[in-house]
């Protein structure tokens, strides 16, 4: 399976080495790992809590897989992303990439992670000592994203 | 399918999801369609409900929508049947 969604941890070591299992192929393994921070916005985080859209968060995360195989000479791609309630310095997601060479695998983890970041259903609201609230999509997110459309080229 | 009662095709399913779900007091609805139209003439309907309605689906808030999961713009069709989700900005990573 290219993409898990689950309310438990996952051991971003022993998915990587799962991901390349066998695959002699497999020169470079890229994998990213996004992580609770415990201040956002000059607020104290105590939890994260992150809510999906089931039905299409699995399809959404799997059409970003099938264009980052079709964009980049990858050999697998794995995007593992948490639901419910996290705290600080919990694992929120992983993308995993392996290919032959280094390159293809750095530019397709980015942009897995460029694309999740704006098109796949998930929403984070904080629970800070101030109450809760909804954390606000960033521009620099959408940018990012921007950055990988046909004409741009490729990032620098 | 030939002979189905119309009352049971012009029902599209809204979704509300996160912010929009809480300021609307609801996860869903079963809302009624006279024929096709578009995720902004949903929208724009929803709108003039008034109260949190009004406010959360003002023109200037950044409002996402998907029809039938996949991401969808204000021009997107809806047909009786479709399940419409109207959402923020996502947030995810």
């Amino acid at each position: 399976m290219t993409v898990r969604i689950q309310a438990e941890p996952f051991d971003a070591q022993a998915e990587a080495d799962a991901l390349r299992a066998g695959d002699l192929e497999v020169g470079a393994i890229v994998s990213f790992v996004g992580t609770v921070r415990d201040v956002n916005d000059g607020d104290r985080v105590a939890t994260l809590e992150l809510e999906h859209y089931p039905g299409m968060t699995e399809k959404a995360l799997e059409a970003i897989v099938d264009e980052a195989r079709a964009r980049f000479d990858v050999r697998s791609v794995l995007v593992i992303h948490r639901v419910g309630v996290l705290s600080p310095a919990d694992p929120i997601v992983l993308v995993a990439v392996t290919s032959a060479h280094r390159g293809e695998a750095f530019d397709a983890c980015r942009f897995v992670m460029d694309y999740l970041k704006t098109r796949a259903p998930f929403w984070k609201k904080e629970r800070t000592p101030a109450g809760d609230r909804w954390v606000e999509a960033r521009d620099a997110d959408e940018d990012a994203a921007a950055r990988w459309s046909p004409g741009a080229g490729k990032l620098a | 399918m030939r002979g189905a009662p119309e009352l049971q095709t012009s029902i599209v399913k809204l979704v509300y999801l996160a912010r929009l779900r809480e300021a609307f007091g609801a996860s869903h609805e079963r809302y009624a369609v006279d024929g096709p139209t578009t995720v902004g003439q949903i929208r724009e309907a929803l709108r003039v409900r008034g109260g949190a309605w009004a406010t959360e689906l003002a023109p200037e808030r950044a409002v996402r929508a998907a029809v039938n999961h996949e991401l969808a713009t204000a021009e997107t069709p809806v047909a009786p049947g479709d399940e419409v989700a109207f959402f923020p900005p996502v947030t995810g990573g």
